[in-house]
């Protein structure tokens, strides 16, 4: 298996506070792993050090694309992370509230496209062709997440749970071979949950991006993940499989009196 | 170099400065607390004036004295101005709490407007004289062609209102509520900290602040317009930038260095450029260090 | 409604009000003739004022509430009367070419006085247009956008001036110049923050004007610059009846062209990501697009429709000086496109058509037009902050899709 994702050392500092502590971890090309730990554990820091969002106090970050194509990746900004090949949603989601759920999607192939204000203006056959082909595959990419009957609507109006669909959607139509996911089952019902987890095995085994996903439903963490990281206070506390983890002291004790083996 | 003409644009500077200060403080304060660039705030300061000269005016001509008048019209000024603020906030802001920052922004702008012309249109279009409130005080006689006692009274009063300030934020009740809010409004509201009020009462006392200064220069200068709280205001705020918004001893700090830059250029070089100096100060540190003076660098919660 | 504690609540607004409005709006000192005036009609104007108006702004406040409460539970909002009619097309076709007609048919029914003002409006519409690049699709707050329009304005003036340059030469130089120094200010300024953002431009605004105003060698200073000609048509001489019908469809043609390119614009690769940049920054950079780029194109496209404004107002009036580029003409500008709706093309146009025309033929009113811009974006604000009409997107078919794509 070769890595898709390096991560060694990363360190975060807000002011005093140490909200990463030299943490080392690596997606293989064809997993799904999970990064779980309490709230407050730094877990969406870390998303948004290796996507260029915070720029992190110390570590080495690269990503590998399954052509063998390595990037560094530290001190880029997050559009040019996403460029390489990495995407992602975000926990509290930030969709685009007042554009369709069409327009969001579009918005994620944006980089891939090269059209400008000249070609926009003119409108010759070179982009009308790039954009009716932008229709076409968001379109597509909506019935792959099951929201094509919203196509038109606006984001804001979407149900919570569609919401989170499209955060996903969005976040593929960047064409990434790693897909990061901020905890996309908060707030969701059973039957969604139920639903989300097969579209997540869908995006690994049909489409081959492998997925770093943060969550805290345990049932979706053990059923989807092959290789799980436990951080607690900025600090990788366990690694390993889901049995493994299951029967950590570390894990048991952090999570004390939390469900983990549901 | 001339000294005695030095010290002069240095004191020059130092009356500017205090007068920004005044202003300035009541920016970093709602600042501070609810992240709005309240951009009427020279308007109510511009209010505080017109309130003390129309107090003024009116009990001249019934033959008060001068110490009585001084008194009345600031204490007006003071009690109008945070009435303005006040109302202001209810109405312009409070609704916006929850909408995305320039919404805010631009009703404050609307704000800005509705007050300057309100004093055009109930008053006038013209330059008001305004009497010199201030008396001459007997032991500054040897030192009256260095700095007036008009001056004086500046300086004292901004070194007042500052001290009283900080210790209203740092040691009371209210403050300690101030602060609260300032660093997380939802947890400040969860641990039961009446947010609302909180923020009516900055805004009354950045206007009271406001006032005083409004009352100040318009005697020192001698006269007022409706436009008066627009230059003032956009100084203060750029004053407020420079020492860090968000911090007092910064927005004090700040406009005495603004104040200072402009005296020794005007007095140096060339006074036709004197107001550029405010806007180009803000560019230079809003692109080269945002945080200011004395603030302190962020990185926004994603 | 009317019921006892509501009541109360207004007769409190009421005295509030007089009280607060006491000293200014009631006393007026004469200093010359030792003279007060007290003038306490007023106070009884604005008590009964407030009493009524408060009314209004309460039932106002809780009608937004209920909206904002049914989209949370994620009921199906009403959809706007204006937006219906203006997204159908059996009634945009017809009322389009009602419009145009009007248009093209207005200098040969009104006066030449009424084909002046349409002229202005008109110049107003399309900086407005050029304004909403910036701050209703791009979310960027311009309050310096004046100062495009004032290097326009100036580029005409000074190039006609010292070169001779005409009309036509100068309106892409013109337009190239503001695009030039839109992407100059751009650069260092579109990392801001969007409040720090506004209140820079207004600096930069603000110091262009000033240096307009004292740079006596180079813009004349405070005395402006006067007898810049109108503009030319292939050398044929016109009288000045004929100039003013000609300016007036030149504006017509202006407008239309601004129209084409910012609806192709809203629909774009580019369009979008300018939406997505208002929308929300970090989640716009996290799907690949680079910000400071973003940022840039729509200031600087915006600095260029409004030095092309600035060169056709130079040649409208003939005359600039600095005091036609104040902060004040950006902050009207402004109200044109929050009023209309931002990013909207019809808002913008009706809002510029409104705040225009409006005063101008209630002569009355003229005087309170600026307390009225006022109170009108502040209302706007609580209220309406999509503006009066708001955003229209554009909807998709994919009935020839959704059978082919059953099986994928
Ligand atoms: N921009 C920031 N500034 C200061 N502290 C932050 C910032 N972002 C996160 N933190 C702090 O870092 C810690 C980790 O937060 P986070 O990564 O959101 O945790 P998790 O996603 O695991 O629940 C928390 O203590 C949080 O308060
Ligand atoms: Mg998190």
């Amino acid at each position: 298996m070769s890595p898709a994702l390096e991560v060694s050392n990363l360190t975060m500092d807000f002011g005093g506070l140490r909200a990463l502590d030299s943490i080392d971890l690596t997606v293989n090309h064809g997993e799904i792993v999970a990064l779980i730990g309490p709230n407050g554990a730094g877990k969406t820091t870390f998303f948004n050090c290796i996507t260029g969002i915070y720029n992190p106090t110390a570590g080495d970050m690269r990503l590998v694309s399954p052509e063998g194509k390595a990037v560094r990746i530290n001190g880029l900004k997050p559009n040019q992370v996403t460029e390489n090949g990495m995407a992602r949603t975000f926990q509290n989601i930030r969709l685009f509230q007042n554009m369709t759920v069409l327009e969001n999607v579009m918005i994620g192939r944006h980089c891939r496209l090269r059209a400008g204000i000249p070609g926009a203006v003119f409108r010759p056959p070179r982009v009308r062709k790039e954009e009716s082909r932008l229709i076409e595959d968001s379109y597509r990419m909506l019935q792959k997440v099951g929201l094509e009957k919203y196509v038109n609507e606006f984001a804001k109006n979407l149900p919570y749970g569609a919401q989170r669909r499209l955060e996903i959607a969005r976040a593929m139509a960047t064409e990434p071979f790693i897909l990061l996911l901020d905890e996309p089952a908060a707030g969701m019902n059973t039957q969604e949950t139920k639903e989300l987890d097969e579209l997540i095995l869908r995006i690994r085994n049909e489409e081959g991006i492998c997925i770093l996903l943060i969550e805290h439903d345990m049932k979706l963490v053990m059923s989807l993940s092959d290789r799980i990281y436990v951080v607690d206070y900025g600090r990788k506390i366990a690694e390993g499989t889901p049995g493994q983890i299951k029967n950590d002291p570390a894990v048991i004790k952090a999570y004390l009196g939390e469900d983990i083996d549901a | 170099m001339d000294f005695g003409y030095f010290f002069e644009l240095f004191l020059g500077g130092l009356t500017r400065g205090s007068i920004y200060a005044l202003l300035a403080l009541g920016y970093t304060m709602v600042y501070g607390i609810i992240e709005l660039i309240n951009f009427a705030h020279g308007e109510i300061y511009m209010i505080g004036a017109f309130t003390a000269l129309i107090v003024t005016g009116v009990l001249t001509l019934m033959g008060w004295n001068k110490i009585a008048i001084l008194i009345l019209a600031s204490l007006a000024a003071v009690v109008y101005s945070s009435a303005y603020g006040y109302t202001a906030e209810k109405i312009a802001y409070k609704p916006l709490r929850n909408a995305p920052r320039l919404s805010a922004l631009i009703s404050a702008i609307g704000v800005s407007l509705f007050l300057q012309n309100y004093v055009l249109l109930a008053q006038t279009s013209d330059f008001l004289p305004f009497p010199n409130l201030i008396p001459e005080f007997e032991f500054l006689k040897p030192v009256e062609d260095i700095v007036r006692s008009s001056e004086i009274v500046i300086y004292a009063t901004t070194a007042v209102v500052m001290v009283a300030l900080t210790i209203l934020i740092k040691f009371t009740r209210i403050g300690k509520a101030m602060r609260a809010t300032a660093q997380d409004q939802k947890m400040a509201r969860l641990v039961g900290v009446d947010v609302d009020r909180v923020i009516s009462i900055t805004f009354i006392i950045g206007s009271a602040t406001a006032a005083l200064g409004g009352v100040l220069i318009a005697s020192h200068i001698g006269q007022i317009n409706f436009y008066i709280g627009f230059i003032a205001g956009i100084k203060a705020f750029v004053a407020a930038v420079l020492g860090g918004i968000g911090s007092m001893p910064g927005a004090v700090l700040g406009s005495l260095v603004l104040g200072w830059t402009e005296s020794f250029f005007t007095g140096y070089i060339s006074s036709d450029y004197e107001d550029v100096f405010a806007f180009i100060f803000l560019v230079l540190i809003l692109i080269f260090r945002p945080s200011g003076i004395l603030g302190r660098k962020d990185t926004d919660k994603v | 409604m009317f019921n006892v504690k509501e009541l109360k609540k207004s007769i409190l607004v009421s005295l509030w009000f007089m009280f607060l409005t006491f000293p200014i709006m009631v006393i007026k000192v004469n200093t010359i003739y030792g003279k007060v005036e007290w003038r306490w009609y007023r106070m009884a104007l604005v008590g009964v004022g407030s009493f009524f108006l408060s009314f209004v702004w309460r039932a106002l406040l809780r009608r937004k509430e209920m909206g904002l409460k049914k989209a949370e539970e994620g009921q199906e909002v009403k959809v706007p009367l204006t937006r219906k009619l203006i997204s159908d097309k059996r009634f945009n076709r017809p009322a389009l070419v009602v419009v145009c007609l009007f248009a093209l048919l207005f200098p040969l029914v009104f006066s030449l006085y009424q084909v002046n003002i349409m002229t202005t409006a008109l110049i107003y519409v399309v900086v407005g247009l050029g304004l909403n690049i910036v701050v209703g699709l791009a979310g960027l707050l311009d309050l310096g956008y004046v100062a495009f329009y004032a290097v326009g304005a100036y580029s005409y003036a000074l190039l006609n001036y010292h070169f001779g340059l005409g009309f036509w030469t100068v309106l892409p130089i013109g337009a190239g110049l503001a695009m030039l120094f839109g992407i100059l200010l751009g650069f260092p300024v579109l990392r801001l923050r969007g409040d720090y953002l506004a209140i820079v431009t207004l600096g930069f605004g603000e110091i262009i004007r000033i240096i307009l105003e004292n740079w006596n060698e180079f813009s004349f200073g405070p005395s402006g610059i006067a007898n810049i000609p109108r503009p030319g048509f292939f050398g044929i001489q016109m009288n000045l009846h004929q100039v003013h019908i000609y300016i007036y469809y030149l504006m017509i043609g202006m407008t239309v062209f601004t129209i084409f390119v910012v609806r192709r614009l809203q629909d774009s690769r580019i369009g979008r990501a300018w939406m997505a940049l208002r929308e929300d920054e970090v989640a716009c950079q996290a799907m690949g697009i680079d910000k400071t780029k973003t940022k840039l194109s729509a200031f600087a496209l915006g600095a260029t429709w409004a030095g092309m404004g600035g060169v056709v107002f130079a040649a409208k009036t003939t005359f600039i000086n600095p005091a036609s580029f104040t902060i004040w003409e950006s902050i009207i500008i402004l109200c044109i496109v929050v009023l209309g709706g931002m990013g909207s093309i019809v808002g913008v146009i009706c809002g510029a058509l409104v705040l225009i025309l409006l005063p101008e033929y209630l002569r009355a009113f003229s005087e309170y037009r600026m307390l009225m811009f006022g109170a009108a974006l502040i209302i706007m604000m609580v209220f309406r902050p999509g503006g009066i009409i708001s955003d229209v997107r554009k909807v998709y078919h994919f009935e020839g899709l959704k059978e082919e794509s059953k099986d994928l």
